[in-house]
């Protein structure tokens, strides 16, 4: 073992680019299985799309997909547009000026993650609708009475809901882009100021090229939340391809007919996917952790009205994204607060917790284990399916939820006929009938946001870092455990919390898959709103921001801490 | 260091350990239980189930789904824990059926309750109440107190109605009785005018268009009766009762083929492990107990002989059902929505 890891004749050639006969089947086997696991539900969408016949595309073509794919479109665009502009601008403010609050705001900044959002959707609808503080204010200032009388933005719009998606999604495009400011800020961004740039230069000439594979990534993972969004668009009339999706399976009874325009959709992500492969492979970058980083950057202090309106500007999205949901649910939920000792919240929020820990420890081990496995081995094979395991995040919650039931049925009642006959034992429903499924269907749902998060963690390091311990004769596992995985650390919390934060706030898929009995704090939201009174889903609703925050405070504080002992 | 291999094992034992004790799957074949998929929402039919237990000792368990029922039950095969399933809308009732993910019950009590339009010709499916799709009028801006669809379409309207999407399923079968009633062909010309005569797109809930002519955005809306009564009796949200006072019910086509009614109902699952259990509640739903129970807690309309409906559904005025055949409507969901998309509905007015 010692001597296959060692470097080959030459002593130069490095190793990990070894390819057969040192194939490590150790380390790659445990990653093609946790793969395949990922990729099955959705070759099963995939077979009950090509088991279709056809016959819904005339009324589809014709009449459904110019708009829907229209609409989606436009939304993407939008939402890509309103995330970056938001989060590299709050981020790149954070990290190169000094103003009033800016150290509160730094970590405020990612709260918005914690609103799922459906109930951001609510929340914005309510807030601007005829009757909400807005428009009221509006008419008590105009002297207007009807809602005839003058005209409003309609918030249930395309534009709408991309401004509602814009403001609980930024912080992806936020939390990737200010690591990237942070760490590049001192090295290259110095070297242009010596040479007498202005901050505003630095960031346009200097920082946006370095950080565009860190922007694009975070906008990916916004753009396949985008997509997969249903609650949102539906909410504010938006027709997308999801609810083409829906409309298809549930009015017109046809599942295949659902199922092809959700590979379709995967189509399209995988074109995403490959964009953002393809602008990262622009540059590779890395950080040479030296002393002279233990220097905090210099920040740029504003002073008077500049400094007024770099609070404001920062302000304005945790205002939006996080104080409009929480001023609206708060409202509905002090007029509830008996439901703060009812054994089911606090049961639901125990089976977030769980579950969302759960999904959070198995996402965060595949995501290691699929990007080690990808560095041992660079066949286009293993990086194909490597790549193909992210993409459940794309798929429609209640798709991937289909794909996944038929799979573990199928399982489960084969496990159950094998029993009978060897042993006349029937075992039932194992995976199907318990949470199990639910635990599952996030891991794999969530996969993808873990492991963007672990790769933009590697990629920051010195690429052959782990090959010095190679060399010294650690066997390729080992070397990436004792060396790579402790400086990772930041990157793996990262990992865990947007993973844990997601599966809290996921709805479409853990409802299809769960038990009797068990409901989670978005299952219980759901079952209100869907009676046509979300008002009484207003606790809950708190419930999941309030557990979504902690992990998102602790990780913003890690990334602080992060900085303060590194840079 | 932050994970040790050591450490992350224990830890995702501990997790898996964690799950296991916290989801346990229910025994779901326990004696004297019954296991019911639900679309109707736990809260709902609660009181109803509660019920039953109290007089036959016979536990419930009920698993809230959005959508997918069928699919889950088809899935799960011989193994499916499902007894029944209880579900609002005609088409997800038939199409349960057609998802052959049902059996067939033949019971003197349970037809004796039900009349037969309301029941599937087989057994596969038995509606239970009934919620008239009505319009809600302004009382200040809208003067007359008698509706049919068809004028729905008058350019009178224009600029006047408020709706919720068209391919929501109670739209959906609304429109499908259009279908049936006229044909396609007016089908179409109606959702276009009706589509015109939209104040704004099609958007919110039910409870939305009320709320939205309380607020003078629109003066008719389309919903359902019991909204009405969820409203006028909401204590929690005092300002819902404004909205309801702010308009009235006027029940379209009382004048020739009646109102458009659509179900609640159970069907009986197809490899249902406590059948006899199962059947025991289908009789007690059916009966005139269950039925008033049911359509008091939901405020809509008991459908078997000499039942009545609430004080606060009384007070609406009388509904006149349309007689179509609930299969009919059924048959024509698919046109209704392939229509909705064909003009464009849920885009709202072109001008």
């Amino acid at each position: 073992m010692t001597a296959r890891a060692l470097p080959g004749k030459d002593g130069g050639a490095p190793p990990v680019r070894t390819v057969a006969p040192g194939r490590n089947y150790g380390a790659l086997a445990p990653a093609l299985v946790a793969a395949a696991i990922a990729l099955l539900p959705i070759a099963v969408v995939v077979g009950i799309a090509l088991s279709g016949d056809g016959s819904d595309w005339p009324h589809l073509v014709r009449n459904v997909l110019p708009q829907a794919t229209g609409a989606t479109l436009l939304l993407l665009v939008l939402v890509a547009a309103g995330t970056a502009s938001i989060g590299v601008t709050s981020a790149w403010m954070v990290v190169a000026y000094d103003f009033p609050f800016r150290k509160v705001l730094a970590w405020v900044l990612v709260l918005p993650l914690a609103v799922p959002p459906y109930l951001a959707a609510y929340a914005f609808a309510e807030f601007l609708h005829f009757s909400g503080p807005v428009q009221s204010t509006f008419r008590a200032l105009t002297g207007h009475v009807s809602p005839r009388d003058y005209w409003f933005p309609e918030i249930r719009s395309t534009y709408g809901a991309a401004i509602v998606l814009s403001m609980v999604l930024y912080p992806y495009v936020y939390l990737t882009s200010r690591v990237v400011f942070i760490m590049q800020g001192r090295h290259i961004g110095d070297a242009a100021r010596t040479l007498g740039a202005a901050p505003l230069k630095v960031l346009w000439a200097v920082l946006l090229p370095v950080a565009r594979p860190a922007i694009v990534a975070g906008v990916a993972l916004v753009l396949m939340e985008t997509l997969n969004d249903i609650g949102a668009s539906k909410y504010l009339g938006v027709p997308t391809l999801t609810y083409s999706v829906y409309t298809t399976w549930l009015n017109r009874g046809s599942l295949e007919g659902a199922a092809q325009i959700a590979v379709l959709m995967l189509i399209i992500v995988f074109a995403v996917l490959m964009m953002e492969k393809w602008a990262r492979r622009q540059q590779r970058f890395h950080v040479g952790r030296g002393s002279q980083m233990n220097a905090r950057p210099p920040r740029v202090k504003l002073t008077g009205a500049r400094a007024a309106l770099a609070t404001l500007a920062t302000t304005a999205p945790v205002v939006c994204g996080f104080g409009i949901p929480l001023y609206v649910f708060g409202d509905y939920a002090s007029r509830r607060l008996y439901q703060l000792t009812e054994p089911d919240l606090l049961d639901a929020l125990f089976n977030s917790v769980v579950v969302a820990a759960s999904a959070a420890i198995i996402t965060v081990f595949v995501a290691l284990l699929l990007i080690h496995a990808a560095r041992l081995d660079k066949s286009r094979p293993v990086a194909a399916v490597t790549r193909l395991a992210m993409i459940g995040y794309a798929l429609p919650g209640t798709v991937l939820g289909l794909g996944l039931l038929f799979t573990l049925a199928f399982i489960d009642n084969s496990i159950d006929a094998w029993m009978r006959d060897m042993f006349g034992v029937s075992t039932g429903l194992i995976f199907t009938g318990s949470a199990a499924a639910v635990v599952l269907v996030c891991s794999i749902r969530f996969l993808a946001l873990a492991e963007g998060a672990v790769r933009g963690g590697i990629e920051k390091l010195p690429p052959h870092i782990d090959e010095a311990a190679r060399s010294l004769g650690r066997s390729p596992t080992r070397s990436a455990t004792s060396v790579l995985l402790p400086l990772l650390r930041p990157a793996v919390f990262t990992a865990a919390v947007l993973v844990f934060v997601d599966t809290v706030k996921e709805l479409s898929a853990t409802i299809l898959l769960r038990p009797f009995g068990f409901n989670t704090l978005a299952t219980s939201v759901f079952e209100d709103a869907s009676r046509g009174v979300p008002e009484d889903g207003a606790m809950a609703a708190l419930a999941i921001i309030a557990t979504a925050i902690i992990p998102v405070v602790l990780l913003s504080g890690a990334l602080t801490r992060d900085r303060d002992a590194n840079l | 260091m932050f994970v040790s291999k050591g450490r992350l094992s224990a830890g995702i034992a501990g997790a898996a350990i964690a799950a296991g004790v916290a989801f346990a799957p229910a025994a779901a074949s326990a004696e004297g239980t019954v296991n019911i998929y639900s679309y109707r929402q736990p809260d709902l039919i609660k009181p109803l189930l509660d019920a039953f237990t109290a007089e036959t000792g016979i536990e419930t368990q009920v698993l809230f789904l959005d959508s997918g029922i069928d699919e889950r039950i088809a899935a799960e095969g011989s193994n499916s824990p499902a007894d029944l399933i209880f579900t609002v809308d005609i088409g997800r009732l038939q199409g349960a059926k057609d998802a052959g993910v049902t059996q067939p019950v033949e019971n003197a009590a349970i037809n004796d309750n039900i009349p037969p339009q309301y029941r599937d010709s087989e057994g596969h499916w038995f509606g239970l109440t009934t919620r008239g799709r009505v319009v809600y009028a302004s009382r200040d801006r809208v003067e007359q107190d008698t509706i049919t669809y068809e004028e729905l379409a008058d350019p009178k309207w224009k600029g006047r109605i408020c709706i919720r999407s068209g391919q929501h399923v109670y739209n959906i079968a609304l429109f499908a009785s259009m279908v049936a009633h006229h044909g396609a062909d007016y089908a179409e010309t109606w959702l276009t005018g009706l589509k015109e005569n939209l104040a704004r797109k099609p958007d919110g809930n039910d409870r939305a268009q009320a709320k939205a002519i309380h607020a003078g955005e629109c003066d008719l809306g389309l919903g359902n009766t019991y909204y009405v009564g969820l409203m006028q009796n909401n204590e929690k949200e005092p300002e819902q009762k404004e909205w309801a006072a702010s308009m009235k019910v006027l029940f379209p086509n009382s004048g020739d083929r009646g109102t458009h009614v659509n179900v609640s109902g159970m069907a009986l699952a197809k490899h249902a492990p406590n059948r006899e259990n199962a059947v025991k509640l289908m009789e007690f739903l059916a009966s005139a107990e269950g039925q008033e129970i049911y359509a008091e807690r939901v405020y809509e309309y008991p459908i078997g002989p000499g039942t009545q409906p609430s004080d606060t559904v009384k007070a609406f005025g009388e509904m006149k059902p349309d007689t179509l055949p609930l299969e009919d409507i059924a048959a024509n969901r698919k046109t209704a929505s392939e229509l909705v998309d064909k003009v464009g509905f849920d885009a709202g007015p072109s001008s």
